[in-house]
Parts: structure tokens; C-alpha cells; sequence
């Protein structure tokens, strides 16, 4: 039952569909990959998993632990163990990193407890010298005036807080500089384990030469066409996604 | 028809007259004939009505007076109790805590400055010992924003509030720091803030007002007049905690001469119907002031907020931001006016208005303009309503957060722009503190 498990997923966005009967099982404590090209549905996934608004789930099974959560809100998703690294995520002028997580903690505890303060900055402070994020950084407003990089370490850090059973990373090393790339990798490396399962969803191959991925999913027109080992992810690589395209259309 | 002056207003406040005159006795002369000069003024102005333009939008049906009592007399165990919920910062230049326009515990300003001639004095007692300074300026800032009859009110009821007299050149970083607080079931104040910062002196003053009990039904109508002289630096930054079923009247005027700095603050939490009239008198050049204000308008409040930026001198800045969240059935109102005069040319004059709008039934109303007669100038004004950003809020709950707590967090979020710019921080978080505290009561 320590699985991520997604069954028969269709979802559409302004009446389009866009997930075709998708489905996955990621298991605690296991890295997967999807792949595939522009326009395959990648994002959509992250996002009607996370529970966006705008994205229809017209049918299909969403589990938790065995849990379904697809009737549950975007919070409570959340609460339930489920966290997304936005591709683009929001700037809150304002809202300091350190009280947004602090919200957020105080939110996955019981409705008279009050969160220890001097223990949230503590533990704090100890993951984000972990992850080689300046202790300064806490008192920035959430990615107000942030650069690229900086955004997704904090997508990193809110993870590294936030103790996710099942983390989803939408294109999470898009529009990173290698040293940005390799910082961020560094951080999912250390957080991965058994206690977490990891959803990486990308377009390009490269982050997977930091992180290694034990199952690669190639994803095209709202579903998974193949899945493999890491060393598919070098096969698209070397051979780009048009050979897959064609095997598909052999097939249909 | 509703007659001008309704019939329930008198007797009340007629009594609270005589026990106001009983006190007079042994004041000086001019003081004497300037209350009851304003006691008249108060009597024959009319109440506002539904067509004057500075009422606009106003629910004029509740401004009712009648119950307001004369407070009753609060034993000492009330006042240690009250003196206990006077947060301070750790140092101040000077206190004083009143209830119910009284003097109950103070902090003298030290003795070093008081040798430089700084006066911090209980009007009380300043109307008998500063009598030539309070005869030039007590009250003798023009009121033009609608509330003539309320300023008259309070020139005749008012007993006691802060005179803060720094004279030229005396630089005072530590802030001094007033507690205004009203106590009993219809218990009236008339709390009075002098400020006069003579040719390059320095100075911060703190005023809270607050109720003793959150529920009672409350009357304050405070006035607060800031002289800022040539170079002069001064910070004026209040935190208006009435209780919710209380009617509030802040008139703030301010005199900005040449070269001076004036920032202020007002943070409007209390009141059920809380009015405040803020005029700036740019009145020499490269003058700068800034008005802040921060409102959240929560259950049935309504905060009505009148402004005037004038630019009697040119080559000056004035800057206006005022942030309204509002909830519930929240309302507000913002009417704002920049006013330049023909010779003040190169004026920069600028007025914001923004609100946060997180419940559908609430209302935000707002009223800028710009009378300009100069031609040179620089001068924008602007009003946005608007609700939370969905994106913000997605973010927010994506992590876990619930809805009602990222809608807070949002609401802090948006006064930090204000907020940020107060320097000295634990004034700063204890204005956020008030701020949460008002979302953990409702």
C-alpha cells in the first residue's frame, strides 16, 4: 500500500483532453522519470495530481497510501503527504519563507497544538546549511525578486520541510544553469529515501545525470508509451523522441 | 426627513459640558473662552448630511451620541491592570498611560533632555504651565475634510492627552509613547495629541487606543496636530484598538515646514464606525511627508477615511498608501484629495489607494482626485480593488496550508509594504501583533 498509485487518469483543460487513461505506481522510496516531449501532458499530471483548479479530472483513481485523494482539496492533498515543485512558482510580497513554512508546519498539527518555534528555526537552520542555503534567506520574501535558480531551491527547501511521502518535481531543472542544476539535484539526492517516493518529471535528460531515476517513463499523447530502466533515458537521449512517436503509431 | 440635530444628542453631551466646565475653573483665561467658544461652534454646526460631499458614502444614520456617559472613575487595581496590557518598547523617551482622559502612570522624559527644554506634559497640566505654547496651537490647525462639528466636540470636551515640545535642534531617537484607553459601557474620550518639533529637531511618537473590554460600546473622538518646523524629522505612528462597538473619530493634521520630514502611520483595527480625517499642509520647500495607513475592516466595520494632501509651497514631496483588507461585511472608504496651489510649482504629490477585497459581501469605496493649479508638477493618484491572486493562494494551499490561513497570510503579506518602512522593530512587530491578534479574535 506505500505507493503513489494512478489509475485510469483523464483529465481536461478548457474542455481539451490532455491525460488519456493515465496510469503509474510509484512505490516509497523509489525516483521516477517521465519523459517526453513538449505538449505530451507532463505538466498537466503534476498539476491535476496537486489539484489546480483548472484542470478536470473527468475520471480515474488517484491513491495515497491506498487513500484516494481526488476528493480531497488542494491543502489537504497536500497535508496528506503529497508535494509539488511548481515548474513557476508563485512570488509572495510579504510573506517571509520562514513564516510561510512556519504556516504550513502549523498546519500539519493537531488543532490545539502550537507549533515550538525555537525548534521549527532550529530544525530549520539545520536543513538549510544541509542543502547549502544561506541562513538569510529565511527572512526573503517567498521568490519576491528571486532568481530562476533560487526559486527552486526553495521549492527544495519547503520539501525538505515539509517531509513529503510522494514528491512530484515538474521540470523542476527547466531554465537552470548547470551550477543552479547540480545545487538542486544535490538537494532531491539527499532528501530522496526510502521514506519518499519521487516523481521527476522532465524534458530533457540532463538532471538524470545527477539524480538517478530507478524507473524512466516516456509519456506521449496523455499516457505512458514505455517504460525502462535509467538507461532509456540515454537512449532518448541519443535517439531523441521520434522513434518512440513511431512506434506508437505502428501500434495504434 | 431626519432632523439635522437628532433630539438624543443633547442631553447627553450636554452633561458631559458642565462636568467639563466644573474643571475649568482654576484654567486659564483663554482656555476657558476657547472651549466654550468651541462648545458653541459644536452646537451650531448641523450634522452631516447626505449630501455633503465629504460624507459620501458615509452611513450618516449612525452617528448616534446618544448614552455616551461621562466614564466612571476605575480603581486602582483597574489601572495596574491596564498599565500591565501597555506593551512598550524597551526604551522610550517618555510615557503616558491614560484611562478615560486620565493621567495613571508616566514615564517623566529624562532629565537631560528635559535641561534642553523638551516638554512632555499631560495637557492637563501643560494648559497651566506651557499655557502661551498651548494657546498658539492647541486646535489651531484648519479642519476641512467634514468633521468641523466632531473637531469642536472634542475642543470642548477634551481633558487630557500628550503636548510633545521639542526644541530646536534636539535629536531624540527613542520614541515617546502614549496609551489611550477607555473604560466602561459607554464611556466617551476625547484624546489629544500635540506635537511640535521645532527647526531640526528629531522626534517619534507612539499613540495606542484601546478599549479595556473588547465588547462595551465606546466613544472617542481624537484629535492630533503635528508641527513639523524647518529640518525637522518626526514620526508619528498610532495604533487604533477600539473596541467593535465603538464610534471613532481621528482628525490628524500635520504642518510640514521647509526642509522638513514627516512620516506617519495610523493602524486601523477597532471601531464599529471609525472615521479618520488626515491633512498634510506642505506649507515650505523641499518639504517631505508621508502618510501611511493600514485598515483591516472585519464583520459589519466601516472605516471611513478622508485625505488631504496640500501643497501651499512648491519643490515638496507628498506621498499618500493607504491599505485596506477587508472581510466579511467590511467596508471602507477612501476619499482622497491632492490639492497644489498656483505657486507650488515642482510639487511631487502622489496618492495610493489599495484594497484587498477577501470576502465578496465586503465593500471598498474609493475617491481620488486632484485639484491642481500649478503647471508644474508631478502627480498621480490611483485606487485598485481588488481580490487575493488565485495563483498566490494556489501556492499557498499547495503546501498545505488552509484557505483560511493563506488568505491571512496574504493579508499580512499585503501590509508589509507599510510595515517594512517603520524603523524601529518592536513598535514594527507589535503593530503585526495587533494586526494577528485581531484575526485570532474573529
Amino acid at each position: 500500500m506505500s505507493t503513489l498509485e494512478i489509475k485510469n487518469l483523464n483529465v481536461t483543460v478548457a474542455e481539451t483532453q490532455i491525460l488519456r487513461d493515465f496510469s503509474l505506481t510509484l512505490p516509497k522510496g523509489e525516483v521516477h522519470a517521465i519523459m517526453g516531449p513538449n505538449g505530451t501532458g507532463k505538466s498537466t499530471l503534476a498539476k491535476a495530481l496537486a489539484g489546480h483548479p483548472d484542470y478536470e479530472i473527468t475520471s480515474g483513481e488517484v491513491l495515497l497510501d491506498g487513500e484516494d485523494i481526488l476528493e480531497l482539496e488542494v491543502d489537504e492533498r497536500a497535508r496528506a503527504g503529497l508535494f509539488m515543485a511548481f515548474q513557476y512558482p508563485s512570488e509572495i510580497p510579504g510573506v517571509s519563507i520562514a513564516n510561510f513554512l512556519r504556516a504550513a508546519r502549523q498546519a500539519r498539527l493537531g488543532e490545539d497544538e502550537e507549533l515550538e518555534v525555537t525548534k521549527f528555526y532550529k530544525e530549520m537552520y539545520e536543513k538549510m546549511d544541509a542543502l547549502q542555503i544561506d541562513r538569510k534567506f529565511t527572512s526573503r520574501a517567498v521568490n519576491d525578486g528571486f532568481s530562476g535558480g533560487e526559486k527552486k531551491r526553495n521549492e527544495i527547501l519547503q520539501m525538505a520541510m515539509l517531509e513529503p511521502k510522494y514528491a512530484i518535481m515538474d521540470e523542476t531543472d527547466s531554465g537552470l544553469d548547470i551550477d543552479a542544476l547540480r545545487i538542486v539535484s544535490e538537494g532531491v539526492n539527499k532528501l530522496k529515501g526510502p521514506q519518499m517516493g519521487v516523481l521527476l518529471i522532465t524534458h530533457y535528460q540532463r538532471i538524470l545525470n545527477y539524480i538517478t531515476p530507478d524507473k524512466v517513463h516516456v509519456m506521449f499523447d496523455g499516457r505512458i508509451v514505455k517504460s525502462g530502466g535509467k538507461e532509456l533515458a540515454l537512449e532518448l537521449e541519443d535517439k531523441g523522441y521520434d522513434w518512440i512517436k513511431e512506434e506508437v503509431a505502428q501500434l495504434a | 426627513m431626519t432632523p439635522t440635530v437628532p433630539e438624543s444628542l443633547s442631553p447627553t453631551l450636554e452633561s458631559l459640558w458642565q462636568k467639563n466646565q466644573s474643571d475649568l475653573a482654576d484654567a486659564p483665561a483663554w482656555w476657558q473662552k476657547r472651549k466654550t467658544a468651541e462648545w458653541e461652534k459644536f452646537q451650531s454646526l448641523p450634522m452631516p448630511s447626505r449630501t455633503d460631499e465629504d460624507w459620501r458614502f458615509a452611513r450618516i444614520n449612525s452617528l448616534k451620541f446618544d448614552g455616551y456617559s461621562e466614564p466612571q472613575p476605575i480603581d486602582d487595581e483597574g489601572k495596574r491592570l491596564l498599565e500591565e496590557r501597555s506593551l512598550l518598547p524597551t526604551e522610550v523617551a517618555g510615557v503616558f498611560i491614560f484611562v478615560n482622559d486620565q493621567l495613571v502612570s508616566f514615564q517623566a522624559v529624562d532629565p537631560e533632555l528635559a535641561e534642553k527644554g523638551v516638554v512632555w506634559k499631560p495637557l492637563s497640566l501643560a494648559v497651566k504651565e506651557n499655557s502661551e505654547l498651548l494657546e498658539k496651537h492647541f486646535m489651531s490647525q484648519p479642519i476641512e475634510l467634514g468633521s468641523e462639528k466632531f473637531s469642536a466636540m472634542h475642543g470642548a470636551l477634551c481633558r487630557e492627552g500628550s503636548l510633545l515640545h521639542v526644541p530646536k535642534g534636539v535629536e531624540i531617537d527613542k520614541p515617546f509613547v502614549a496609551y489611550h484607553w477607555v473604560s466602561g459601557e459607554n464611556a466617551s474620550v476625547f484624546p489629544h495629541t500635540l506635537l511640535i518639533a521645532d527647526e531640526m529637531a528629531k522626534v517619534t511618537l507612539v499613540d495606542y487606543f484601546c478599549s479595556d473590554h473588547a465588547d462595551s460600546r465606546n466613544l472617542a473622538i481624537g484629535v492630533n496636530d503635528l508641527y513639523a518646523g524647518q529640518g525637522a524629522k518626526v514620526t508619528y505612528l498610532s495604533a487604533q484598538n477600539w473596541s467593535l462597538n465603538s464610534m471613532a473619530f481621528h482628525l490628524n493634521s500635520t504642518q510640514a515646514f521647509r526642509d522638513a520630514f514627516i512620516t506617519s502611520l495610523n493602524l486601523h483595527l477597532g471601531g464599529n464606525l471609525a472615521r479618520t480625517e488626515s491633512h498634510s499642509q506642505i506649507l515650505g520647500e523641499n518639504a517631505h511627508t508621508e502618510m501611511l495607513s493600514l485598515t483591516v475592516a472585519n464583520g459589519e466595520q466601516q472605516f471611513d477615511q478622508r485625505t488631504l494632501q496640500t501643497h501651499y509651497k512648491g519643490h515638496s514631496v507628498s506621498d499618500l498608501l493607504y491599505k485596506n483588507a477587508l472581510f466579511d461585511n467590511g467596508r471602507t472608504i477612501f476619499s482622497g484629495l491632492i490639492r497644489v496651489v498656483e505657486e507650488a510649482q515642482q510639487t511631487d504629490a502622489y496618492q495610493t489607494n489599495r484594497n484587498l477585497l477577501l470576502d465578496p459581501t465586503a465593500e471598498a469605496n474609493a475617491l481620488p482626485g486632484l485639484e491642481i493649479l500649478a503647471n508644474d508638477v508631478k502627480c498621480s493618484h490611483g485606487a485598485t480593488t481588488g481580490q487575493i491572486d488565485e495563483e498566490q493562494l494556489y501556492y499557498l494551499l499547495a503546501r498545505g496550508i488552509p484557505r483560511k490561513e493563506a488568505y491571512k497570510l496574504l493579508t499580512y503579506g499585503f501590509f508589509e509594504e507599510v510595515l517594512e518602512k517603520l524603523t524601529n522593530s518592536e513598535i514594527q512587530e507589535h503593530f503585526r501583533d495587533l494586526i494577528r491578534a485581531k484575526f485570532k479574535d474573529s
